[in-house]
């Protein structure tokens, strides 16, 4: 008798630990991406870091412009792009949609969620790539190698889908059904009552649902930096090539051993892409976790 | 408005969101088709046979049997680290801890924020960590890094799983006099077929992910045998095969991005198999 219960408390304060320290990991990472990236905050303020566009480390220059503005527009085309047809699709499954055209749609999303990144930059390289070459970019200027910023944020865009497309039918479902019959018996039509009443209703969830989706695109590397062309110049229209912040940890990660400071650097990247995305995990995640309680209970 | 008007403006918003269902949903058999289209012609018996010969990024000889084996490896051996780390972890967070305790709260929005943070920051982190203990890019590093980045989907999939068994059941177990770690273990075998869904998940995600193996599982035209040989890994061999200026070595990415969706839609449909067998027996 005395065993048991001596063998479930050694057992407890294993997994205790376990926890605590699992927990803890979260700040582990961020402390030793700070530690690793401090060098570099020794010779470079901040601002300068942010705003200083030459990137050559083995000058002892490092200008994040070019990068933090490849990673906002492929970012900010992915959302114009994804959020509209998500929004659509998500109210027409959750509204309109026969059950069965739902039953089929989202273990579709599931699996294009398993998709993993480097079969997105293929089909990106053989399928998106073409497109922007031979049909859109030629309606706007003579030539275009096709691997820009648009290419990457179309691709982006099919990788985000599916988050996008679950947490929004997810939150419009919570809706009560008493609010859109008051609406409907008021004799508003069905589709004023979605407009007026479902999405105003489920707003917090769909902006948690957009945030998570930006990080997302945010921290993308693979499938982005084989399509958007890899330029470090901060691109200045959607047919210019971009160099996305992860893409430049990816690619330089191996030759960095040898110049001062190019590790600090890219360890400065990697830190940088954590804290924004921690944050925006954390706020979308509470709001999501409020919305659920609220509506369990 | 004039209802006529009104009934327009829902019939324009109807065929627009028919028309949005039909590109997201078919996004993926663009997806799928492009891969198949390119892959197909390559893939002979030799592909999934023989490792490549004549040597890297040039040899037009042989296949990818060293990138499908170093997959599995890291896979595999990250998925078996995860489950040790991450069982227990699901088990005191849902049955040793009452479920409005701060710890488990705190650590259920932990895991939320560590699934969401990319496979590139845990690629870089385990690097730095492989450098502080002197390891260099190998099969180990790979399955470190790939640890990492499982271990939140493996404690958030069992949350979720643990979550369906009714809480009478762990109320028995324990009126009856079990200890906690008694009950923890009727409630581990009612959750066995979502203990699978979560393996096959996570292996989905461990063999699909390249940044997280960039720096640390290193590349080789050899098939792995001792842990601390660099091993290639299906993504990484679509990415650096690829961009080689001889077809053959392309055919190779090709053949590698084919095989690579295949096992990842078999994983996939079967979990779906395994979550709607589970959701109808409860």
């Amino acid at each position: 008798m005395n065993f048991r219960i001596v063998k479930d408390k050694l057992i407890a304060n294993v997994m205790l630990i376990l926890s605590i320290s699992s927990v803890s990991f979260v700040f582990l990472i961020g402390i030793g991406l700070y530690l690793r990236a401090a060098p570099l905050f020794e010779e470079h303020t901040l601002l300068s870091l942010f705003r200083g566009s030459n990137w050559a480390p083995s000058k002892n220059q490092f200008g994040f412009y070019p990068f933090i503005m490849g990673t906002l527009s492929v970012t900010l085309i992915a959302i114009v792009v994804a959020l509209p047809l998500c929004l659509l699709t998500a109210i027409y499954l959750t509204e309109y949609a026969k059950p069965g055209i739902r039953k089929v749609m989202l273990p579709l999303m599931n699996i294009l969620a398993g998709i993993p990144p480097v079969i997105y930059g293929v089909w990106g390289i053989f399928f998106v790539v073409p497109i922007v070459r031979e049909y859109i970019a030629p309606q706007f200027m003579e030539y275009s190698s096709g691997y820009t910023v648009l290419t990457g944020g179309v691709v982006l865009a099919v990788m985000i889908f599916p988050i996008l497309v679950s947490i929004v039918s997810e939150v419009l479902s919570t809706i009560p059904k008493e609010l859109k019959d008051a609406s409907l018996s008021l004799g508003a039509t069905k589709w004023e009552t979605i407009k007026k009443v479902v999405v105003k209703r489920a707003r917090p969830g769909i902006v948690a649902a957009m945030v998570l989706a930006v990080s997302r695109a945010f921290g993308e590397t693979i499938a982005v930096l084989m399509v958007c062309g890899n330029v470090p110049v901060a691109p200045t229209s959607v047919f210019d090539g971009g160099y996305p912040l992860p893409a430049l940890i990816a690619n330089n990660f191996g030759e960095m051993m040898s110049i001062p400071l190019y590790d600090s650097a890219l360890m400065f990247a990697a830190l940088l892409l954590f804290v924004i995305i921690f944050l925006f995990n954390l706020i979308s995640r509470i709001i999501l976790n409020r919305i659920e309680h609220k509506y369990s209970s | 408005m004039g209802i006529k008007r009104r009934k327009a403006e829902e019939t324009i918003f109807k065929i627009l969101m028919v028309m949005a269902c039909l590109i997201v949903g078919s996004s993926l058999f663009l997806i799928v088709g492009t891969i198949v289209v390119k892959g197909v012609p390559y893939l002979t018996w030799d592909m999934v046979s023989k490792a490549p010969q004549g040597g890297f990024y040039i040899g037009k000889e042989g296949g990818v049997l060293n990138a499908i084996i170093g997959s599995l490896y890291v896979a595999g051996g990250a998925t078996v680290l995860g489950l040790l780390i991450s069982i227990p972890i699901s088990i005191y967070l849902n049955i040793y801890l009452k479920g409005g305790s701060l710890l488990s709260k705190s650590a259920k929005l932990a895991y939320d924020v560590l699934f969401g943070i990319p496979s590139i920051v845990y690629g870089a982190f385990a690097f730095s960590i492989m450098i502080w203990l002197g390891v260099r890019a190998s099969l180990l590093g790979g399955v470190i890094a790939v640890t990492l980045l499982i271990i939140p989907i493996l404690v958030r999939t069992l949350d979720e799983v643990i979550a369906t068994v009714p809480r009478e059941l762990k109320h028995a177990a324990l009126s009856l006099g079990a200890t906690r770690w008694e009950t923890a273990r009727v409630i581990l075998r009612q959750i066995k077929p979502g203990i699978y869904t979560a393996v096959l998940l996570s292996f989905g995600r461990g063999i699909g992910d390249v940044a997280a193996v960039l720096f640390t599982a290193g590349f080789s035209d050899n098939i792995p045998i001792y842990i601390d040989e660099p091993a290639a890994t299906l993504p990484l061999a679509i990415f650096f095969q690829l961009s080689s200026p001889i077809p053959e070595v392309q055919g190779r990415a090709y053949a590698s991005a084919l095989i690579l969706t295949l096992i990842i839609l078999v994983i996939v449909i079967v979990s779906h198999i395994l979550a709607t067998k589970h959701k109808h027996k409860l």
